[in-house]
C-alpha cells in the first residue's frame, strides 16, 4: 500500500449543502479530519447534526438535492470532490465500502444472498463465478454465519436481522476495502445481536487493517469501537481526540453534557441525576456563523461566546476542541459529578411496600392465530405464562429482546388485544375485556405513552386539541376549564403556552413525546403504561423525559410499566424489573437485585451486552449462539435452553432444561429466578459489570 | 455586552413563532406557484373558473339567442369566436357552457345550486368513495372483503359504458350526470382511501384513540379522514378533470343536459355536421375547451404532487 501517504483520508474543510423548498441549507460546515490505514474513527452526535451527511459526502451519494459547495476529500492521496460519476463508481467498489443502517434495505430482497455476494467480485473484480463463490463462503465463515453454502441459497426476508447485517458487513469486506463507512450499523439490532456485530467489527479491524469510519448516536457503542472520536454538532465538529481522551477528560460542554445525560449500567434513579442538555440543536437556518454554535444550549456560556465563533484548537496532543474554555473543563472529572453525593432534586422513591398491589396478573396468556395457507392456522405464544405484580406508586420495567412480548403483555392489559387464559386484577376488579367493553372510569384510569415520536400525535391537530380530547371526553374538568386544565398540563410537562397552537410538526421529537405524555396524564390515570417512551430520542431529550416521568411519578404518585429494551435505562427509572424471554418472565425482582448475582443466564447475557460508554467500568463477555427462536413452535422445557450458556454447569449437561419448564426459585423477597441452576451455582458467578478500581 | 441577552432573544422568538391567518390561506399558492407545471395548471383553470363566474358581463348574447341572419360564422367583431347551425353565439355558449360545468348545478328548472355539475359528482363521489375506504379499511376482515370485491366488481365495468347505462337508465338531466359521475368516481376513491387508511391506522395516535375507548365511527372520521387530506385533494382534481371529458362524452352522445342548454358535448356533435361544409368552429371550439381545462387540473393536480413529495 501507499506507505508515503499514510493516511487513507483526508477530510479538509468540506461544507455540504442540501437544496430545500427554502433554498440552499448548510448540513455541514468546515469539517476537517483524517483517518490513518487500520484506524477506526468513531463520528458521534445528535440527530440532526450532519454526521450521515459526512459519509454520503465521501461516497458522494448526497442525492439529487445534496453537493459539497467546499473543501477537499482525498482518499489515498487523490482528491474526490469533482471526480467523475464512473470513476467514483470504480473507486467505491474496489477501495471504499458502505454499511448502512437498515440491513434489510441493503440487500435486494429477490436476488439470493449468494448471487448479490458474487456480484461484487465478478463486477468489479472479473473473478470467474466459481471463484467467486468461494471466495464468498470464506467471507461468509470469517463473519461467523452458521451454514454458509446454505446461506448463499437463501433471500434476504429469510435471514433474521443480525444475519442480515453479518450478509452485509460480509458483502462489504469481500473487496478488501481500504475504507469501510459504517453508518449506525447496530441501531436496528437488539443488544445482544449488537454486542455481536460489535466484537465482530473489532475482529475485522485486527484481522484486514481496514480502516473503519463508524458512525453512531450510542456513546457506549463508539466507546466500544473506536480508536479516535470525533464529536459533532449541528454539522461542525466540536471536539475531537483518543478514545480516553474523549471519556475520561471530556472538554467541550457538548461531549459532557452528552455523558451527563446516558443512565450509566451503575446507577440508579435514587443514587443519580440525569442532566439533560436544554433546549434543542438549531435547525441549518439558524446556526449563526458570528457565534458559537453551541452557545444558545451552552451552561457555561460567556460574552464572548457569542461574540465571535471559537476555533477547533489543541488543547493536549491529539486533543482538539471548539470552545474559548476548553482548558478549563479539560480536568474537572466528569465523575464527580455523576457520583451520589449531588443532592438530589426529585425526591425519593414513591414506592413502598403495599399491602395490595395495583396491577396483579396471574399466569396471564395472550395468544394469536396466523393465518398461513387455508386451513392452516399457527398459534402465536406472544405472552405465556406471565405473573406479575405491580405495586401502587412503583415503576415496573420490562426487559427482553424484541419478540419476547414485552408490547403484547402491554395491550393485553389496556385491552388492545384478547387474553387467551389467565387473569388481570386492576384495582381488585377483574380486567377480563377489550378496552371498547370496558367502562369509562376504568379506561382513564389506564393510558398509555407510545415509542415513536413522530406517530404518538395526530398530525391534522393543533397540540392542545390533542390534549383536551381526554379531558373532554373523561369529563376530568368542569367544560369551562379545558382549555385551563390543558394548559396546566402542558406545563407539567415542562412546555409553554404557545404549543397550544401549535401543530406536530414544528416540535421536536422530544417535545411531542411529552405532549404524548401531557395527553396520557389528561385523565388523571393510576396506571401509565411506557412502551419504550425513550428509545426513539436523541440521549439528551431521553435524560429529560425521563427525569420527566420520575417528577410525575413523584407529584402524582403514578404507577409506571416501562418497557424498554435498553438495560441502563430501566435500571435507572425502575424500582422492580421482570426480564422476558419468549413470552415467559425468566427473572423478576427489585432493581437492585437483578444488576448483581444471582443472575438469571438470560439476564447475565443480556447484562454483558449493553455498551457502557466509560472506560472505567469492565463487563464480562458473554454471547448468546442464534437468535430467538420462533414463538409459533418455542422449544421445549426452559424456552432459554437453545442458546443458554450456562446450561452445562448442570451434571447431565441440562437434559432436564429440554423436559422441564424450570420451577420458580425464590432468591429473597421477591426476587424470583426462573432456572434449573441450583441458587448455590448463581450466587458463585462473577458480576459482569465492575467498577475497575483505580 | 448585551450580546447575551441578545441570544435570549433569539431563544424568545423561536418561541413566539406563529402565522397569522393571512400567510396561513396563502401557503398552497406559494406551492403552486413553485413549481411551473402546476402554475400553468392553475393558470388555464383559472381561466376558465373566472370566464364563466363573469359570464353575464363577458359577452351581450344570451347562449340561447339566436340570429337567423348568421349561421355558422367565422370569428368576427360582432361574434368572437362565430355562431352555430342557428346563429347563436358561440362565445356565449362555451363560457355559459363552462359555468354549468363548473360554477352552478341546475337541479331543476328553477332551482340552482353553486358550485357546477362536475364539482359537484366529485364531491359525491368524494364522500361515498372516502366512507366505503375508511370503513373498509379500518374495520378490515370480512366487511372489507364484501366491499372491496363489489367496488372491483364495479370498476371491472368500462367507464363509458358504465356512464352510458346508468345516464340511459336514470334519464338525462344534470342531477343524474352528477350521480352517474358519483357512482363511477367512487370505488376508485375508495381504494385510495382504504390504502391510505390500513397505513395510517398502524400510528400509535390511533392505539391512543383506540386506549380512550373512543367508538370506530370517532377514529375513522375524526382521526383518520383529516390525514388523507393531501393525496384526496390532489385525486379529486383529477377527477373533476374525468368528469369534464365525462360531461363532454354524454353531451355528445346526446345524454347531457337537455337542449336548448349550453352544452360542451352537444355543441361538438350538433357543430360536427358542418365541419366538411366550411364551418368548422362550432365544433373547434368546445373541444379545445374541454382539452384544455381537462388538461389544465391534470397539470395542477401533477405539479402539486411533485412539489409536496420533491423534498421527503
Amino acid at each position: 500500500m501507499n506507505i508515503k501517504n499514510s493516511k487513507v483520508l483526508q477530510v479538509e474543510n468540506l461544507s455540504v449543502s442540501y437544496k430545500t423548498r427554502k433554498g440552499w441549507i448548510q448540513a455541514v460546515q468546515n469539517v476537517s479530519f483524517d483517518l490513518s490505514y487500520g484506524e477506526t474513527l468513531g463520528i458521534v452526535g445528535e440527530s440532526g447534526c450532519g454526521k450521515s451527511t459526512v459519509a454520503f459526502a465521501i461516497v458522494n451519494f448526497l442525492g439529487p438535492n445534496g453537493k459539497v459547495t467546499s473543501g477537499s476529500i482525498k482518499f489515498e492521496g487523490k482528491e474526490l470532490v469533482g471526480l467523475s460519476r464512473r470513476e467514483l463508481n470504480r473507486l467505491r467498489g474496489n477501495r471504499i465500502s458502505m454499511v448502512y443502517q437498515d440491513p434489510m434495505a441493503a440487500l435486494n430482497p429477490i436476488l439470493r444472498i449468494g448471487d448479490q455476494l458474487m456480484e461484487v467480485l465478478t463486477y468489479h473484480r472479473n473473478f470467474s463465478k466459481r471463484e467467486a463463490y468461494e471466495h464468498c463462503i470464506d467471507m461468509l465463515k470469517r463473519v461467523h454465519m452458521p451454514d454458509p453454502e446454505a446461506v448463499m441459497k437463501r433471500y434476504p426476508h429469510q435471514l433474521s436481522g443480525g444475519q442480515q447485517q453479518r450478509v452485509v458487513i460480509a458483502m462489504a469486506m469481500l473487496n478488501n476495502p481500504a475504507l469501510l463507512i459504517m453508518d449506525e450499523p447496530t441501531t436496528a439490532l437488539d443488544v445482544t445481536v449488537e454486542a455481536a456485530v460489535l466484537d465482530l467489527v473489532e475482529e475485522l479491524k485486527s484481522e484486514f487493517g481496514t480502516s473503519i469510519i463508524f458512525i453512531t448516536h450510542n456513546l457506549g457503542v463508539v466507546a466500544r469501537v473506536s480508536d479516535s472520536i470525533c464529536v459533532m454538532y449541528a454539522g461542525e465538529i466540536v471536539e475531537r481526540g483518543h478514545v480516553g481522551q474523549i471519556f475520561e477528560n471530556p472538554a467541550h460542554p457538548y461531549t459532557r453534557g452528552l455523558l451527563r445525560c446516558v443512565p450509566l449500567l451503575g446507577t440508579s434513579k435514587s443514587s443519580t441525576v440525569l442532566r439533560p442538555i436544554r433546549g434543542r440543536v438549531p435547525p441549518p437556518e439558524r446556526r449563526l456563523p458570528s457565534m458559537c454554535i453551541f452557545a444558545d444550549r451552552c451552561g457555561h456560556r460567556e460574552n464572548q461566546c457569542v461574540d465571535k465563533k471559537p476555533n477547533l484548537r489543541e488543547i493536549d496532543p491529539g486533543h482538539e476542541v471548539r470552545c474559548f474554555k476548553g482548558e478549563r473543563f479539560l480536568y474537572i472529572s466528569l465523575r464527580d459529578r455523576r457520583s451520589a453525593q449531588k443532592v438530589r432534586r426529585i425526591g425519593s422513591s414513591t414506592c413502598a411496600e403495599k399491602e395490595k398491589p395495583l396491577l396483579d396478573i396471574r399466569k396471564l396468556r395472550v395468544y394469536y392465530t396466523q393465518k398461513m395457507r387455508i386451513g392452516v392456522k399457527h398459534i402465536v405464544r406472544a405472552v405465556d405464562n406471565v405473573s406479575v405484580q405491580v405495586n401502587p406508586g412503583c415503576t415496573l420495567g420490562i426487559v427482553g429482546e424484541s419478540g419476547c412480548g414485552k408490547s403484547t403483555l402491554l395491550k393485553a392489559i389496556i385491552g388492545l388485544e384478547k387474553v387467551r387464559d389467565g387473569k388481570i386484577f386492576f384495582q381488585d376488579k377483574e380486567l377480563d375485556t377489550l378496552v371498547v367493553h370496558r367502562p369509562l372510569d376504568i379506561i382513564k384510569e389506564i393510558q398509555m405513552v407510545f415509542q415513536n415520536p413522530d406517530s404518538t400525535l395526530n398530525p391534522a391537530y393543533p397540540v392542545g386539541k390533542q390534549i383536551e380530547r381526554p379531558l373532554k371526553r373523561f369529563k376530568t374538568v368542569p367544560r369551562k376549564r379545558v382549555r385551563e386544565e390543558a394548559l396546566r398540563l402542558l406545563r407539567a410537562v415542562r412546555l409553554g403556552q404557545d404549543y397550544y397552537h401549535r401543530y406536530p410538526r414544528q416540535l421536536s421529537g422530544g417535545e411531542k413525546q411529552r405532549v404524548g405524555i401531557a395527553r396520557a396524564l389528561a385523565s388523571r390515570p393510576s396506571l401509565i403504561l411506557c412502551d419504550e417512551p425513550v428509545s426513539a430520542l436523541d440521549v439528551s431529550v431521553q435524560a429529560a423525559v425521563l427525569n420527566l416521568l420520575m417528577e410525575i411519578q413523584n407529584k402524582f404518585g403514578t404507577t409506571f410499566v416501562f418497557i424498554a429494551h435498553d438495560l441502563s435505562v430501566v435500571r435507572y427509572i425502575s424500582d422492580y424489573v421482570a426480564v422476558m424471554y419468549l413470552g415467559q418472565i425468566m427473572e423478576a425482582g427489585p432493581t437492585q437485585r437483578i444488576y448483581e448475582p444471582p443472575y438469571h443466564p438470560y439476564t447475565e447475557a443480556l447484562l454483558s451486552a449493553v455498551p457502557i460508554p466509560d472506560p472505567d467500568i469492565s463487563q464480562r463477555r458473554i454471547r448468546l449462539e442464534g437468535n430467538v427462536p420462533s414463538a409459533m413452535n418455542p422449544p421445549s422445557g426452559c424456552r432459554f435452553h437453545t442458546r443458554c450458556p450456562r446450561r452445562h454447569l448442570l451434571p447431565d449437561g441440562g437434559k432436564i432444561c429440554q423436559e422441564k419448564a424450570p420451577e420458580e426459585h425464590v432468591i429473597d423477597k421477591n426476587h424470583t429466578i426462573y432456572c434449573h441452576l441450583p441458587i448455590e451455582t448463581l450466587l458463585e458467578l462473577d458480576p459482569v459489570v465492575e467498577m475497575k478500581t483505580s | 455586552m448585551g450580546d447575551v441577552s441578545q441570544l435570549n432573544e433569539y431563544e424568545y422568538i423561536e418561541g413566539k413563532e406563529r402565522k397569522s391567518l393571512l400567510s396561513k390561506s396563502l401557503r398552497p399558492f406559494a406551492l403552486i406557484f413553485s413549481s411551473r407545471t402546476a402554475t400553468v395548471g392553475f393558470a388555464i383553470v383559472s381561466f376558465w373558473i373566472i370566464v364563466s363566474v363573469f359570464a353575464p358581463f363577458l359577452t351581450p348574447y344570451s347562449p340561447t339567442y339566436q340570429d337567423w341572419k348568421a349561421p355558422n360564422q367565422g370569428p368576427s367583431w360582432n361574434h368572437p369566436l362565430g355562431t352555430d347551425e342557428l346563429g347563436r353565439d358561440l362565445w356565449a355558449r362555451l363560457i355559459y357552457g363552462a359555468r354549468i360545468v363548473l360554477v352552478i348545478f341546475p337541479v331543476s328548472s328553477g332551482l340552482w345550486l353553486p358550485g357546477g355539475t362536475a364539482l359537484w359528482g366529485v364531491a359525491m363521489a368524494l364522500l361515498v368513495g372516502s366512507t366505503l375506504g375508511l370503513i373498509s379499511g379500518y374495520k378490515g376482515g370480512w366487511i372489507d372483503e364484501i366491499v372491496m370485491r363489489l367496488l372491483d366488481a364495479m370498476i371491472s365495468i368500462p367507464v363509458i359504458l358504465l356512464y352510458l347505462l346508468l345516464v340511459a337508465a336514470l334519464g338525462a338531466s344534470a342531477v343524474n350526470v352528477v350521480i352517474a359521475i358519483a357512482i363511477v368516481g367512487a370505488p376508485g376513491i375508495a381504494r385510495l382511501v382504504r390504502g391510505l387508511t390500513l397505513d395510517i391506522k398502524t400510528r400509535d395516535y390511533i392505539r391512543a384513540a383506540e386506549t380512550r375507548g373512543e367508538s370506530s365511527l370517532y377514529i375513522m372520521f375524526v382521526e383518520i379522514l383529516p390525514n388523507t387530506k393531501g393525496p384526496i385533494i390532489i385525486d379529486a382534481m383529477l377527477r373533476v378533470g374525468y368528469a369534464v371529458f365525462a360531461m363532454g362524452t354524454l353531451g355528445f352522445l346526446g345524454l347531457g343536459l337537455p337542449p336548448p342548454s349550453p352544452d360542451w358535448g352537444s355543441m361538438v356533435a350538433k357543430g360536427r355536421e358542418f365541419i366538411l361544409a366550411g364551418a368548422p368552429w362550432a365544433a373547434l371550439w368546445p373541444s379545445v375547451a374541454i382539452a384544455s381545462l381537462v388538461v389544465g387540473l391534470n397539470l395542477l393536480a401533477d405539479g402539486l404532487r411533485e412539489e409536496l413529495t420533491r423534498y421527503q
